[in-house]
């Protein structure tokens, strides 16, 4: 990376404030065990709905206050951010693979292949996104590994569609052709020439994506429809949250900050990477 | 005779909807000699350049004529040996040196790559033979232009790096499709003479399509004007300017104020010529059959 391109786009202050968020929550996810204050799953009902720190009747060690059942809530926040990752990475990366293939060769190949990969997007996109996870999940059973492949099957199509005019914009260019004529292969064309230029596309939409994973894995919680076990989630406490809201806004508000955050910090960081990696900074 | 470098016998093509795109076209290259390909906007200048070096658009069909190139029938090749004889013996010069140029990809890589990996040429080999030919085009920095983008470069830098790269395989014939069009006006001038200068050291052949009589009086010895995909008149260039047979090209030339000032672009061509050719071209189209072009 050379100077010109660090002092143009390199100060970026989102690419840092997202960034940091998001390696500050990947932190705490990874390290639960070792940092989170107290057990997320210990019920005790002498320390309920107790307030976070600053509010008259706060416990210390219970710094953001307990639920209705007395578990801490940033212990559970922690140990939910464990789920709200590994969705986020497994799902996005699966979508993100199948989609920007299929987009890529249905953008640079055009034809049949361009014809048969749109309508199946087509069709795809026609379900509502929402209902179409949690009809997958119903089918599939409750659990993390359903939740994954439910997100990653509904969300190819976002990859796919961004890729696929990407690659088609790229394929009409001058230079494609100039290596046609040099004797490059097909695939190797699409693979060292037109790859290079929509990665950063493809880099955005992976961060995006694992934000909107997060979401999805949040309402599938939320639902009751995700991870069946009594394993923190986002989702799940903020459902409960809402149960107890007028005698504790603590346990709904908390995991909702968490959860946009992180959500605004994926979107964030995507689109200041791409800014980053982009040689020619459209 | 030793064989034309390019010998393009009747080629005919058309669109899907029936249109066609090019009439019989004939015209060849001999080795060393530059042919300026000229005519106005849609003639089926690129089309022509297109068709030689295999990249047609899918949506022209040729149904009709041959193409050798040296001698070789690209008609009668397997598609694979037809590239591979196409991408060792042709180059082109684009007319938009921005998006010849891979943007993502430094210049240095993108320019090795092609002898490298096409050629079968060592790196090294590679290498020296790229700044070698950076300083025949004059680029007195090859060190910075080598690791740039595409984008950090002017035009008239990416056109001069895009000729180094056209020549440096040594092809025996260069496709130079308007590669001044997209040039300020200054640095055309510069452009045509390096690519003269190129073409006369390193003995290359060049189809030079261009719109441009001032372009065609400067840098060819033999020219086809073509007209509506049609091939209307073709004569040595310094015979053309002197005494011109078809009323289209007198028309042309009568419309260009000065042919030797190569900056100077076609102005429209007199009504009764135009309505004369296209009842030439209509009583063409009426005897013409694939096959018997
Ligand atoms: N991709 C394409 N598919 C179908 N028809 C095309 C395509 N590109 C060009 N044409 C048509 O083919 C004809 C010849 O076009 P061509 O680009 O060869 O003209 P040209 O002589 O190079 O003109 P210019 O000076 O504008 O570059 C035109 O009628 C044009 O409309
Ligand atoms: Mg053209």
């Amino acid at each position: 990376m050379d100077d010109a391109r660090i002092s143009r786009s390199g100060s970026s202050p989102r690419l840092w404030l997202a960034g940091g968020w998001l390696l500050l929550a990947l932190l705490a996810a990874v390290l639960a065990p070792l940092i989170a204050p107290q057990d997320p799953l210990a019920q005790d009902l002498m320390l309920e709905r107790l307030p976070p720190f600053w509010l008259d009747g706060a416990e210390p060690g219970y710094w953001l206050g307990t639920d209705s059942l007395g578990r801490d809530l940033l212990s559970r926040l922690i140990f939910g951010g464990r789920i709200a990752f590994i969705v986020a990475f497994a799902a996005a990366s699966a979508a993100c693979v199948v989609g920007s293939a299929l987009g890529l060769i249905a953008g640079y190949f055009g034809g049949w292949a361009d014809r048969i990969i749109s309508r199946i997007v087509d069709i795809w996109m026609a379900f509502p996104p929402v209902l179409f996870a949690i009809l997958l999940v119903a089918v599939l059973g409750t659990g993390l590994s359903s939740v994954i492949i439910a997100i990653a099957v509904i969300d190819w199509t976002r990859f796919c569609r961004v890729i696929r005019a990407e690659a088609m914009g790229q394929a009409r260019m001058d230079y494609v052709e100039s290596a046609r004529i040099a004797g490059y292969g097909r695939i190797g064309i699409m693979l060292r020439e037109v790859l290079p230029n929509v990665l950063p596309s493809i880099v955005a939409l992976l961060s995006l994506e694992m934000g909107i994973a997060v979401i999805v894995e949040a309402i599938l919680s939320f639902v009751n429809l995700s991870i069946s076990t009594d394993d923190p989630t986002w989702g799940g406490i903020i459902a409960e949250g809402r149960l107890s809201i007028h005698q504790a806004w603590w346990v709904l508000v908390f995991p909702l900050i968490t959860l946009i955050l992180t959500v605004l910090s994926f979107s964030q960081f995507g689109e200041a990477l791409k800014a980053r990696f982009d040689p020619v900074l459209r | 005779m030793s064989a034309a470098c390019l010998d393009i016998r009747s080629l005919s093509a058309v669109l899907p909807n029936g249109q066609r795109v090019l009439r019989s076209v004939s015209l060849s290259v001999q080795p060393g000699e530059v042919r300026a390909l000229v005519g106005e906007s849609g003639a089926g200048k690129t089309m022509i350049g297109k068709a030689v070096l295999g990249v047609l658009p899918t949506s022209v069909r040729v149904v009709d004529g041959d193409m050798l190139l040296e001698g070789e029938d690209l008609g009668a090749l397997q598609p694979k040996a037809r590239r591979n004889l196409i991408g060792a013996r042709t180059a082109l010069i684009p007319q938009d040196p921005l998006t010849a140029l891979n943007p993502s990809r430094r210049i240095g890589p993108q320019m090795t790559d092609r002898l490298v990996r096409i050629l079968g040429w060592s790196g090294e080999r590679a290498d020296s033979r790229i700044r070698q030919l950076l300083d025949e085009v004059q680029i007195r920095d090859p060190e910075r232009v080598l690791k740039s983008y595409p984008h950090e470069l002017s035009g008239g830098m990416r056109q001069r790096v895009l000729i180094a790269a056209a020549f440096a395989a040594e092809p025996r014939l260069i496709v130079a499709d308007e590669p001044t069009t997209a040039l300020d006006v200054t640095v055309q001038k510069q452009i045509l003479r390096l690519i003269a200068q190129l073409q006369r050291d390193h003995g290359t052949a060049i189809l030079f399509v261009t719109h441009d009589l001032g372009v065609v009086a400067k840098i060819s010895q033999k020219v086809s004007v073509l007209y509506a995909g049609k091939v209307v008149e073709e004569a040595d260039t310094a015979e053309l300017f002197a005494a011109p047979r078809h009323p289209y090209t007198r028309a042309l030339i009568a419309a260009t104020p000065r042919y030797t000032d190569p900056y100077a672009s076609l102005k429209p061509v007199d009504e009764t010529v135009l309505a004369g050719l296209a009842a030439e071209i209509a009583a063409a189209d009426q005897s013409w059959r694939p096959g018997h072009g």
